[in-house]
């Protein structure tokens, strides 16, 4: 298994820089998940990586070898695309052998690791079959075999699961996360799916328009935003944000807006707040509950909509024209059009800077 | 490989990624230089010289193309290939259209239909001469066994009559060619959403109408396509004369491709030729010039 | 290629839905309206338009001599005899020689074949070059070459002529096939490369990632992939190469001329009487090959129609 390592990358298509200065250590046996909206670079990260596409400037080492230049068969990667792309002419067996024959490696050799590999991905009684008689999932696995017939230190995975229908969607899913406990490989994986990205991912890279924005567990991103974009990105139904100031008096701050009044006092600020600044206060719909008699109410609204999810029920909250999403429980549903209180617990509210949109 | 100083780019290695598609497309390109664009030039020069039998390298100016424009079996080709082609190309279109909307409408058979209405495309434009030469012979052919019939005053011995010969032709070219504009418009009709019939039903509209101001419109690129092919078709008419009437009776049939056939190998007339064939050239992009221009401006039309 | 949706005739309306059952009548069965009478009668007095001179020609050259003097065009031979076709395909006259047609027959095949082979390897490698490979002149010599298609061939001969003399093709086999090559590649080209862009691309990177070269994907994986364009273009070029006059015409040369030639030379250069019976069954054979690929192949045929009318 390798690990990747990205220095200042830059990438030019058709004279637009899509990315520039990128910077990315992947380590090995990571399932790093560059993740996004579309357009913001990954799959072009992707295929970079791959050497499908040329870089402009900046250094690309995988395993330790400088790759910057190298062809996409030099680099020890595999790759599994969108479509698969299962080669339909041939047999399972012959789509899994096409690149050790090129390499010209020795016939036994190539058996062997084929035999290995359908063994691992339980392909054996399918060898002999071509793609158009398997099933999606068996594609996939087939798709994954090629890559591991290759011996590839990298694996690659360009929205492997976008085509599919949710149901097969979980399911391999789930596959993809046990092959990766088996195999300890290193994978980066690229999708527009956040829920993907939680499930799979010992580690998210959030990416807009060429950056960055932030790369840390899934957990820590989901917790620790650091900018909107990236809370609002995560997260279903997304984080609510409300625009007010800070008070900071007496030893004690808070966030002051039209609709609610919040205690921040213990919210660790990069830097001390200054009273009266400007900023946006961040709090995910299971953070925030309705208090009906209104004790410890943050605020109060006007219930706009009741969305059943079954275990449990979106309520939306009109404050003076701020729609709030609030994850509720199933046993009580509140009155429409009237006025109720929610309570928010300030340990797992964000604040950002009104203009940068940072974390503060 | 040592990292170079990051300001300056690395040079890329690999030229010879795309080496192999250049090798493998030189013949593309010999083709298109040595066949397309060469003998075009060649040929435009000749025009311009007083080349008989051999080439020759002088420079006689617009000299071949006066000649040219005074040659009557020149005018005459002109004008027989302009009439022909103004009937062919029409009366293809209309029973092309006709048939395709017919074989439409779902009858039993459509199928068999098809393939009755094609199959002289399949045929060669040298058969395609010879049965038509064969059926309006006026001794044997078609006026003879009606006259037989007792309408001893049947006339349709048009093949050897040098006002009705270039009918003859238009016939037996309509003949091959419209199961190809049925086939091409087919296809446009085939395209057009079925919805689009039943809304107009819901509104009352009757077939007719539905087809004249509805289909009709939205067969344009269809019709366009038909148009181009019949035109090029046209313009290229050779074999057919060559099998059905050799240009005659006299010049009355004669069109421009046999002219210039003619004068490149049997009259040796080779600047004359050249003239010829150019202003055939100049003919064929003033066809298609406005058409491709059309199209690319749909094309970017549909882009946005 | 119809559908089992069934439409009402002109002038005729769907009984609508029964009021409170909820169940939608089918539509009527067609029956014959005077608008549907008027359809199948158009369909039909076109049929026979169409069919009527393939009947002429082939009861023309199943008459013998007397019965076609008698000037019967559309009767059916009262004595019919193969003999017409016997003398077409081994004595008739194409010329100075008076082997019959069978002479031009073995002469096509001779050129249709490798013309067909060559002219479809070169589209499909253009084709492929053109739509996974980035070469930068290539998109304007393939404008060029999409124009030419529309040249008329008479601009384009007489420089033909002259280059092939120079190289000593002109008037053999090689040159003709070469011509027909040359003149082939626009529409294979076209064919071909319409055809691969609607391959994934992602196939393609998946060959280059295991690491296929330019050569070996295009054998090893695109080739075997594009068998149902190669059997329209195969269809096409058959036909078209072996329908072909002009070109056989004037660079075939008189030991490989096609038979459409010989055919031409038949009928329209005899001296003495005209045996309209054996110039009908020369006509029948020699339209005989393409006809057949035309009844086999059915909708491959008109693929390969709505393929080439797609120009640019």
């Amino acid at each position: 298994m390798s690990n990747v390592t990205i220095e200042d990358l830059d990438i030019r298509l058709s004279g637009i820089d899509i990315i520039s200065k990128l910077n990315l250590d992947v380590a090995e046996g990571e399932f790093l998940v560059l993740l996004g909206p579309s357009g913001c670079g990954k799959s072009t990260l992707l295929h970079s990586i791959a050497g499908l596409i040329d870089v402009h400037d900046g250094r690309m080492a995988i395993g330790g070898n400088d790759v910057t230049w190298a062809d996409p068969k030099d680099r020890g990667i595999g790759m599994v695309f969108q479509s698969y792309a299962l080669y339909p002419t041939m047999t399972v067996e012959k789509n899994m052998s096409f690149g050790p024959r090129i390499a010209g490696i020795d016939k036994a050799e190539i058996q062997k690791r084929v035999d290995r590999a359908a063994k691992m991905l339980h392909l054996t009684e399918l060898l002999h079959r071509k793609p158009a008689q398997l099933s999606g999932g068996q594609r996939q696995r087939v798709a994954i075999g090629r890559a591991l017939v290759r011996d590839a230190g990298v694996f690659l995975f360009d929205e492997p699961l976008s085509n599919l229908d949710a149901k097969l969607r979980s399911e391999l899913r789930r596959e993809l996360k046990q092959l990766h406990k088996e195999l300890g490989a290193t994978m980066i994986y690229v999708t527009h799916d956040q829920v993907e990205a939680m499930t799979l991912a010992s580690r998210i890279a959030v990416m807009k328009q060429g950056k960055i924005q932030q790369i840390d567990t899934p957990g820590n991103v989901y917790a620790r935003p650091v900018n909107m974009f990236v809370a609002g990105f995560l997260g279903a139904p997304s984080m609510n944000f409300v625009e007010g100031r800070l008070e900071a008096a007496n030893g004690g701050v808070h966030f002051v807006s039209p609709t609610l009044r919040i205690e921040v006092t213990s919210y660790p600020f990069a830097v001390p707040p200054q009273h009266g600044a400007s900023a946006v206060l961040g709090v995910r719909p299971e953070h925030i509950t309705l208090s009906p008699d209104g004790t410890h109410a943050a605020g109060s609204a006007l219930v706009s909509l009741v969305e059943p999810m079954g275990s449990n029920q979106v309520v939306w909250l009109d404050a003076q024209g701020v729609s709030l999403a609030v994850d509720a429980d199933a046993q009580f549903t509140p009155a429409l059009d009237r006025k109720i209180g929610f309570v928010i617990e300030p340990a797992h509210v964000s604040l950002f800077d009104k203009q940068t949109q940072e974390r503060l | 490989m040592a990292s170079s100083n990051p300001a300056r780019p690395r040079a890329k290695p690999r030229p010879w990624r795309a080496m192999a598609a250049q090798v493998a497309l030189l013949p593309m390109a010999l083709t298109v230089l040595g066949v397309y664009v060469a003998t075009v030039l060649w040929s435009v020069r000749i025009s311009f010289s007083s080349s008989k039998i051999f080439p020759k390298n002088d420079f006689v100016g617009f000299s071949q193309y006066e000649r040219l424009f005074a040659t009557d079996r020149w005018t005459v080709s002109v004008h027989n290939i302009v009439i022909l082609g103004v009937l062919f190309i029409a009366a293809c279109l209309a029973l092309g259209f006709v048939l395709a909307v017919f074989l439409d409408q779902r009858v039993n058979g459509e199928a068999v239909m098809r393939t009755v209405f094609l199959y002289p495309y399949a045929m060669s434009f040298v058969a395609t001469g010879l049965v038509w030469q064969w059926m309006l012979n006026p001794e044997l052919g078609i006026q003879s066994t009606v006259r037989s019939l007792g309408f001893s005053n049947f006339d349709f011995a048009w093949i050897v009559s040098q006002d009705k010969v270039i009918y003859t032709l238009v016939i037996a070219a309509v003949w091959q060619a419209s199961g190809l504009v049925m086939a091409v418009l087919l296809a446009g009709l085939r395209g057009i959403d079925e919805s689009l019939w039943q809304a107009a039903r819901i509104d009352g509209v009757s077939r007719w109408r539905y087809y004249m101001s509805i289909v009709l419109p939205q067969l344009g690129p269809a019709f366009g396509t038909a148009f181009v092919l019949l035109a090029v078709g046209v313009v290229k008419f050779y074999d057919v004369v060559v099998a059905m009437t050799q240009g005659g009776p006299g010049d009355a049939s004669e069109v421009p491709a046999k002219f210039i056939m003619d004068n490149l190998f049997t009259r040796a007339n080779v600047g004359l030729a050249s003239a010829a064939s150019t202003v055939l050239l100049l003919t064929v992009l003033a066809l298609l010039v406005p058409w491709w221009y059309v199209r690319s401006v749909q094309a970017k039309r549909e882009k946005r | 290629m119809s559908t089992t949706t069934t439409t009402p005739a002109a002038g005729t309306m769907a009984k609508p839905a029964a009021a409170g059952t909820g169940r939608i009548h089918p539509a009527r069965r067609k029956h014959l309206t005077p608008g549907r009478l008027g359809v199948y009668a158009l369909l039909i007095t076109s049929a026979a338009f169409f069919l009527l001179p393939l009947y002429v020609m082939v009861a023309t050259s199943l008459k013998p001599m007397e019965e076609i003097r008698l000037g019967n065009l559309f009767s059916l031979p009262l004595h019919a005899t193969v003999e017409p076709w016997i003398q077409a395909w081994s004595s008739a006259c194409t010329g100075l020689e008076c082997r019959g047609i069978q002479v031009g027959f073995w002469n096509s095949v001779k050129i249709v074949v490798p013309s067909t082979v060559i002219s479809i390897f070169f589209g499909a490698l253009n084709g492929y070059a053109l739509s996974f490979w980035r070469v930068k002149w290539a998109g304007w010599f393939f404008g060029i070459l999409m124009f030419g298609a529309f040249v008329p061939y008479q601009v384009m001969m007489y420089p033909l002529v002259r280059s092939l003399a120079a190289v000593d093709l002109f008037g053999t086999l090689a040159g003709i096939v070469l011509i027909h090559t040359v003149f082939g590649m626009p529409v294979m080209t076209l064919l071909f490369r319409n055809y691969y862009a609607g391959v994934p691309g992602e196939l393609f990177k998946a060959a280059r990632i295991d690491g296929g070269g330019f050569w070996r994907i295009f054998f090893q994986l695109m080739l075997p992939m594009s068998l149902p364009i190669i059997v329209v273009a195969v269809i096409m070029q058959l036909t078209n190469i072996w329908n072909d006059f002009i070109l056989g015409l004037v660079f075939a040369g008189r030991e490989n001329l096609p038979m459409t030639v010989q055919l031409n030379n038949v009928i329209n250069t005899t001296t003495g009487e005209r045996l309209y019976n054996v110039n009908m069954a020369a006509t029948i054979l020699t339209s005989m090959v393409p006809l057949v690929i035309y009844l086999v192949s059915g909708r491959w045929f008109v693929r390969g129609i709505a393929a080439g009318a797609v120009k640019g």
